[in-house]
């Protein structure tokens, strides 16, 4: 099964590393400016020697990401619970919810700057904005596409509405919800850092401001690397918690591979 | 066997309608009056679409009658009178294990969960389903999970067992082996079964007595009682009368198609 593994991923990791290889050359052959365009090498150097202020930045985008994610995580609980219990409160929210992932969120983070100052209070909520809405959204669509049968199922052996939707509806839309939880998980890192942009006392995005705005190009790529392996590491970790919590899930995929 | 004595199931004068959009409601059901007595088994056939999954949904009680009544004999220990209902399709719950899809009416019941568990585990072996207690669904084979929803159907300790169909989508082979073991399932239980399906074999071999439906609207057009002695061998399937009332209900069935 480990070899297995090792096989698929093997040709995308040959062509990144390709990749890589030719943007050195390139850098080295045609003697790019550092400014300009650093070379891997000189990047991996940067990032080393940068790892002292490095941590204390990523620590804090990281905390506003978790604090964010979960509060988004709860909200749309509550919110898509809601909306399949009450036929008054799917008409009235559904629509919106729809629409509302129309709305570029990171626009909203001046104004939440002008409201909630600099301090973390701004970045945990543009995170919570981000990630409200796919969790929300999709939340809903499964239990909204829990199996009527199964329900039936339940009702006729005398259970109640609350047995319905704790016993069937929410495990079944638990598919739903991790997918939801991933691109939440991958938009999380960014909207922090975005929210950081405008204006922070520490933290990844302010470091790449100060860093870009001096010029020093290879400190803006190792946060760049840092921001992309922070997103990839939580969509992992749900994905990791949803193959423990959910394994059921995963069997008809697998299979279909093997 | 049959028992003498008031019916646990009596059906007067059920019809029912559906509201259809833009036009004249849908009749499903028209004035069907059936009886079931204690321990007796009793099958439902009819072309397909005639309403007896609609009828089923009824006794359930996960629907009510346009017209008519429906009385269901209180349990001997004054229980309210509820039916085991056995769907169409398995419908276990993929997130759960074997015994806890087996024990489901106990849990949403509220009785004793512990109680229910030690139940199951005994009655696995006679289910074909020992050593397979913590097996999630989608391990199991398709015959093994109809026996799975049996087992469910059963610990929920119902005077009345309905059975939609429940071999209807196994092949030949396991269909057989399963209508010989249901039968002898039958004949320790103390309940009385209704069971719905096309095949008018099964319908003759498994049954004391035999309803044969109309096309939509489905109403009662025959009520054949079997005679056949029990405990029923398949022997008993080449015998001249198997072979009569067989022609009484194809008979009874194609005059309604033609």
């Amino acid at each position: 099964m480990n070899t297995h593994r090792v096989a698929r991923i093997a040709p995308a990791i040959a062509v990144l590393a390709a990749l890589v290889g030719v943007w050195e050359l390139v850098t080295r052959l045609a003697a790019v400016p550092e400014w300009l365009l650093p070379g891997p090498s000189v990047i991996v150097i940067e990032f080393i020697e940068s790892l002292p202020q490095l941590a204390p930045h990523t620590a804090r985008t990281l905390l506003e990401a978790v604090i964010g994610y979960g509060a988004a995580l709860l909200l749309a609980f509550l919110v898509a619970a809601l909306i399949d219990q009450s036929g008054l409160a799917r008409r009235a929210l559904s629509p919106l919810l729809v629409t509302s992932q129309t709305i570029p969120i990171f626009a909203l983070a001046p104004l939440l700057a002008i409201w909630f100052g600099f301090g973390i209070t701004p970045k945990i909520l543009i995170v919570a904005l981000a990630c409200f809405f796919p969790i929300a959204v999709s939340l809903a669509g499964g239990l909204r596409n829990a199996d009527p049968d199964m329900q039936a199922l339940v009702r006729s052996m005398g259970g109640s509405r609350r047995q319905v939707f704790s016993k069937v509806k929410l495990p079944s839309a638990i598919p739903a919800l991790l997918s939801g939880m991933k691109i939440a998980a991958s938009y999380s890192v960014i909207a922090a850092v975005i929210g950081e942009w405008v204006g922070a006392s520490q933290g990844l995005g302010l470091y790449m401001l100060r860093a870009s705005s001096s010029f020093q190009t290879a400190r803006v790529f190792a946060v760049i690397a840092v921001i992309a392996v922070l997103s990839v590491a939580l969509f992992l970790a749900v994905d990791v918690v949803g193959r423990r919590i959910a394994p059921w899930i995963y069997v008809r995929t697998e299979e279909a591979q093997t | 066997m049959p028992v003498a004595g008031p019916p646990v199931l009596r059906l007067v004068g059920v019809s029912k309608f559906y509201p259809a959009s833009g036009g004249p409601s849908v009749q499903a059901l028209r004035d069907v009056s059936l009886e079931v007595g204690r321990r007796e088994f009793i099958s439902l056939v009819g072309p397909s679409g005639c309403g007896k999954s609609t009828l089923l949904g009824l006794i359930a009680g996960l629907d009510d009658p346009s017209a008519g009544s429906i009385e269901i004999a209180a349990g001997p220990d004054g229980a309210s009178g509820e039916v085991a209902f056995m769907p169409q399709r398995d419908l276990l719950l993929p997130w759960r294990s074997l015994l806890d899809n087996a024990t489901l009416g106990a849990e949403v019941g509220g009785g004793d969960r512990a109680a229910a568990r030690k139940r199951a585990r005994l009655l696995l072996p006679s289910f074909g389903l020992e050593g397979f207690a913590d097996a999630l669904p989608h391990t199991l084979s398709g015959g093994m999970r109809q026996r799975a929803a049996l087992l469910r159907t059963v610990l929920l300790d119902r005077e009345i067992l309905l059975l939609d169909e429940p071999f209807g989508a196994l092949d030949a082979l396991t269909r057989a082996a399963l209508q010989e073991w249901l039968l002898e399932i039958w004949e320790r239980l103390k309940a009385a079964v209704l069971f719905v399906t096309h095949d008018v074999e099964e319908a003759l071999w498994l049954s004391d007595r035999v309803y044969v439906m109309t096309r939509r609207p489905g109403s009662i057009q025959l009520n054949l009682p079997v005679g056949l002695s029990r405990p029923r061998t398949r022997a008993v399937r080449g015998t001249p009368e198997f072979a009569a009332l067989k022609q009484r209900l194809l008979d009874a069935l194609l005059a309604d198609t033609s």
